[in-house]
């Protein structure tokens, strides 16, 4: 039926769009306020790989002081003030600042932007067919609201007395106590809450109302469902966050009292203020956010494996019904579980058994993802390139991660394990080796798409290798640190006799984190390198089947010469009798 | 280059809405979570306190509020009004149905405004009770959202309406979508008006 | 007697079993799990890789064990919670012990420390006021109301004799933190504004550690109390020896720490000024 209504588009139309808007724009327009969603997604990779390389600077400053704390840090040491590390030696101020800030960055300046931001915003219109976001202006103003907060967070360092030191959960009253660092704070998340609400309006818009003809629901790569289900889990869970984070603001500022409880006595001094709030509010509007907020920064990750293992085991994904529920399963489930952060608040029975059942169920649609994207490797050709390596390591690494969940969500482990490394190891498994290992499997999948270049294999495969090896080497020890209950968020772990005979651990884990930051060297260089010298590749470099790779490369402003039209399924691989091992999702012959 | 995005002025043939209306839907549903959050925050602390709660009637200026209630609820309806004239073509009076709307927003926020510096007279602030802090809170957000509100509005009238030569469905759908969200506006009141001040 | 190490802590606790029989089944489970489907996935890996000769297949092909493995993992999660988790929560944090025969102490957190409150021979806890509290009267204590007068307070310290209940009333001053004393297999934060309770039973005598679990400032890695299990006569005696003496006047010696059954690694010299 549609077949006429595309070709009434024409190929003369969109190219026309395509000479008069893309090279004439002057360059602030093309590159600095561009409306342009893949320009926009290079902003937002740009932007959120530079964060993430921070926020890993801070924790790799952090990390001497959890292994020889109270000594001077080596060379650089000497170029900090004497606010932060007199002598060389880390205050304990300047330590809480950077772990709180590690926490932020990581989280919602590093990993959300990169996996949605970046990868959503160049890839889901191109995937879908679209010749753009639905909404191009909300789109610029999505990034450079989202460039103000981060601007904001890096501003709070220099303030006096810091940045916001009350961990990246700001639990009230210790937050609300804090120095002008936690305003700072404050602002710059309302900054990010607002960026993220944009943008996640303009992602189930532009997927509900922009695809292509024939690119129905069924054949929506699984990429676009993750970003789809992640779109309203973004919407929807930051709301409260923001409201939170209002509340706050009010206590600092106007000195009210919403999580301040009557009768506090800070220093032997008793705080002015009406009293009557109460601090238990925070963590439920801070974990009514934050949890889906894990599924935010997870599901994206399974979509980008999920795209890279169809392509190269060039064969479709198995159960991709299965996969696509149990991602809009998760999406549900995660509004309902928030509460398992929280057992040992004294919240009552019920609720606690309820929340330890909403976390079980939803651990069975993750074991479903696992599954199927492990069995859709089974019956393939494997091409072990560097995206696939990252994204095949993705599955243990994710696997581990989703396996040390089980005894934290059961409240009677979690008495033992609660607020120990091994929570800090659990969750790093699902984030670092987990979901960073899938963007990094994302850029060198997508980088030839973006420049018309391929990243070098050779520096791939060695920055791939290393990464593995001391992702393991940083996050495994703080199992065993958790189960001898080694508390996190500790300046100096030694203090307690319970944690001295693990110290060692500590060590190993700072040494493998340094390593780690080494093992960065490889891909910075190969970034860099291969856009102005790696390989040139024709459009399809992977043949793969999904609709951005049918799109000229780099793609220009309109994307596709002619609006596409979809014919089949998102992973016809290897279809017998075909002439190739790759059947694109827009290619018209029936054969 | 923005030509080539459809469904901008012509609903999509399957969801049956333009673009603008999926994305103020989707931004209301987000409201409503932060909204709903606050609220759930007023029921707890409520519920915290016990009957060291005060009775909103007894110490907020209920006549002004219902006043402002019919002020925000009239100026619902000269905004469907508004709407309602662009459908008939007429430009004119779409005009005066949306200056309408602005100036009844204005008028509401003159009156919260008035209640706001009594308030203040008697030295009641944010910081006196946690009552005051969700009335002050939850109140002054909403003026925000009124602000906000007469902004858009405002752009609508001047500058905005040239595009009703050009595409008169867009800027339909446009008056349609800031419609949607002055009523979402008026219904926050509708629930904070019994819920601060006579509960 | 090796107390801490690289697995669990000691565990001198009567109840603390249960919970590392949880940890130990799960993580026994997990290793099984992971283990079987490691060497699946490495034998996948290898006998799919990509070579001449070798072309992937079109069928989806259809697996009934995966999905027998999940209704299987499902149901392993269903007795933990039905089996374990349920039980083991009750009996840690609902079912409390009889008040009357167990030893009643209050804990108050404060930025850096616990203050230990004990009813004293009365069994009765005096009143106490924040607007009291000071360097020298942690608690607030009303030394005035008469049940005040018999009461120990003590910072960082807390005593309990070995085989009887102690139900520990927990509250904060300031900030959240978290009661832990990892032999004890207790954890609970104090949250101002909350009334918090624990209990536990110590089947030993020993010297260990009380840790604060939650971020509650700069000071958080030092707060460190000491938990002394001992002997009841032991316990009783040094309960005696603590008693003040009418009429009642704060205790000084209170503030003074104990020796420590563990040597701390020194203080870093910018820690002395948090």
């Amino acid at each position: 039926m549609s077949k006429n209504a595309v070709n009434g588009h024409g190929p003369a139309a969109a190219h026309d769009s395509h000479g008069s808007h893309g090279h004439d724009l002057p360059f602030w327009q093309k590159y600095i306020f561009s409306q342009d969603h893949k320009i926009i997604g290079m902003q937002y990779g740009l932007t959120a790989l530079l964060f993430l390389l921070f926020g890993f600077g801070l924790v790799m400053l952090m990390r001497w002081q959890f292994a020889y704390p109270g000594q001077p840090v080596p060379f650089i040491g000497g170029l900090f003030s004497d606010d932060t590390m007199p002598g060389g030696v880390m205050l304990p101020e300047f330590f809480y600042q950077l772990g709180a800030m590690h926490g932020t960055i990581m989280v919602f300046l590093g990993i959300v932007p990169l996996a949605v931001g970046a990868f959503g915003n160049y890839v889901v219109p191109l995937q879908i067919g679209a010749p753009d976001m639905a909404f191009p202006k909300l789109n610029m103003m999505s990034y450079w609201l989202y460039f103000i907060g981060g601007c904001v967070m890096l501003a709070s360092f220099f303030i006096p007395g810091g940045t916001a030191q009350s961990g990246w959960t700001s639990y009230p009253p210790l937050s609300v106590i804090a120095g002008q660092g936690q305003t700072f704070w404050l602002i710059g998340m309302a900054f990010l809450i607002n960026s993220s609400l944009l943008g996640s309006v303009n992602f189930i818009v532009t997927i509900i109302q922009l695809r292509a003809d024939g690119m129905t629901f069924n054949r929506l790569p699984f990429f676009v469902w993750a970003q789809f289900v992640t779109a309203f889990l973004l919407l929807l869970a930051f709301p409260p966050l923001m409201g939170a984070a209002v509340l706050q603001l009010m206590d600092r500022l106007a000195h009210t009292s919403f999580f301040m409880p009557s009768g506090l006595v800070v220093n032997d001094q008793v705080v002015a203020g009406s009293g009557g709030g109460n601090p238990v509010l925070w963590q439920h509007l801070f974990w009514f956010l934050a949890h889906p907020e894990v599924y935010v920064l997870i599901l994206p990750a399974m979509g980008i494996v999920g795209e890279i293992i169809a392509c190269n085991t060039r064969k479709t994904l198995y159960g991709y019904k299965a996969l696509v529920d149990s991602v809009i399963f998760i999406g549900f489930m995660s509004f309902i579980v928030w509460a398992h952060h929280m057992f040992l608040t004294g919240m009552g029975t019920k609720m606690s058994a309820f929340f330890q059942v909403t976390t079980m169920i939803i651990s069975i649609p993750s074991v479903i993802i696992l599954t199927a994207l492990v069995l859709s490797l089974w019956g393939g050709s494997i091409r072990f390139n560097t995206p696939m390596l990252f994204a095949v390591a993705f599955l243990p690494m994710f696997g581990i991660g989703g396996l040390t969940g089980l005894p934290l969500g059961l409240n009677a482990s979690d008495i033992h394990l609660h607020d120990t490394n091994y929570v800090i190891g659990h969750f790093h498994y699902v984030v670092a080796p987990g979901t960073i290992f899938a963007l990094f499997a994302g850029i060198y999948h997508w980088f030839p798409k973006m420049t018309g270049r391929k990243m070098s294999e050779v520096l791939g495969k060695i920055h791939f290798t290393f990464s593995l090896i001391f992702m393991n080497g940083v996050f495994m020890p703080m199992f065993i640190q958790g189960m001898a209950g080694v508390l996190r968020r500790m300046y100096d772990p030694t203090q307690y006799a319970h944690a001295v005979p693990t110290q060692p651990l500590s060590v190993f884990s700072s040494v493998s984190a340094w390593c780690l930051g080494l093992a960065q060297i490889p891909f910075i260089f190969n970034f860099f390198y291969s856009i102005f010298f790696g390989k040139k590749v024709e459009e399809n470099p992977w043949h793969a089947t999904t609709l951005e790779w049918t799109a000229p490369t780099p793609p220009p402003h309109g994307n596709f010469a002619v609006a596409p039209q979809v014919y089949r399924g998102p992973y016809e691989y290897s279809t017998p009798n075909h002439k190739n091992d790759f059947w694109p999702q827009s290619m018209r012959e029936t054969n | 280059m923005e030509s080539l995005i459809k469904h901008i002025s012509k609903p999509h043939p399957v969801t049956g809405v333009t673009n603008a209306k999926l994305g103020t839907w989707c931004f209301l549903a987000s409201e409503i979570m932060l909204f709903g959050a606050l609220f759930s925050s007023y029921v707890l602390l409520r519920v915290g306190a016990g009957t060291a709660w005060p009775r909103g009637s007894d110490i907020l200026n209920v006549p002004l509020a219902t006043l402002n209630t019919l002020v925000l609820i009239t100026s619902s309806v000269t905004m469907v009004m508004a709407c309602a004239s662009l459908a008939l073509k007429n430009l004119g009076k779409y005009r005066l149905y949306m200056g309408a709307t602005i100036l009844l927003a204005f008028v509401f926020l003159v009156v919260k405004s008035f209640e706001y510096g009594h308030k203040f007279e008697h030295h009641h602030f944010p910081s006196t009770s946690t009552f005051y802090a969700i009335y002050f809170t939850l109140t002054g957000l909403h003026g925000l959202h009124v602000i906000g509100g007469i902004v858009v509005n405002t752009y609508l009238l001047f500058p905005g309406s040239a595009l009703w030569k050009k595409d008169p469905d867009q800027f339909m759908g446009r008056v349609e979508a800031a419609g949607l969200y002055w009523h979402f506006v008026d219904l926050v009141w509708i629930f904070l008006f019994p819920v601060l001040y006579l509960l | 007697m090796q107390k801490y190490g690289w697995g669990l802590p000691i565990d001198i606790s009567a109840n603390g079993w249960q919970i590392d029989q949880l940890i130990i089944i799960i993580h026994v489970f997990m290793a099984i799990l992971f283990v079987g489907w490691f060497c699946f996935f490495a034998y996948t890996l290898i006998r799919f890789r990509q070579r001449s000769g070798h072309k992937a297949s079109h069928h989806v092909g259809h697996f009934k064990l995966p999905a027998y493995l999940e209704v299987g993992v499902a149901l392993f999660e269903v007795v933990l919670l039905l089996g374990f988790s349920f039980p083991i929560w009750s009996q840690q944090k609902v079912v409390k012990p009889d008040e009357k025969d167990a030893v009643r102490v209050r804990v108050v957190a404060q930025q850096f420390a616990w203050n230990v409150h004990y009813p004293g021979v009365d069994g009765k806890f005096g009143k106490t006021d924040p607007a009291l509290m000071s360097s020298s009267n942690p608690l607030g204590l009303d030394r005035t109301d008469p049940s005040a007068l018999d009461d120990i307070s003590i910072t960082n310290q807390l005593h309990v004799p070995t085989g009887r209940n102690v139900i520990v009333y927990l509250s904060s001053k300031d900030v959240i933190h978290s009661f832990t004393i990892p032999v004890m297999r207790v954890k609970q934060d104090a949250i101002p504004g909350h009334a918090g309770e624990l209990w536990f039973q110590a089947k030993d005598a020993g010297d260990f550690e009380i840790a604060c679990a939650q971020l509650c400032g700069l000071g958080h890695y030092r707060m460190r109390g000491f938990f002394i299990s001992e002997s009841p006569e032991k316990f009783e005696a040094w309960l005696k020896a603590q008693a003040p003496k009418p009429p009642a006047v704060p205790k000084v010696a209170a503030q003074a720490a104990p020796a420590a059954p563990a040597t701390p690694a020194p203080v870093p010299s910018g820690a002395a000024h948090v």
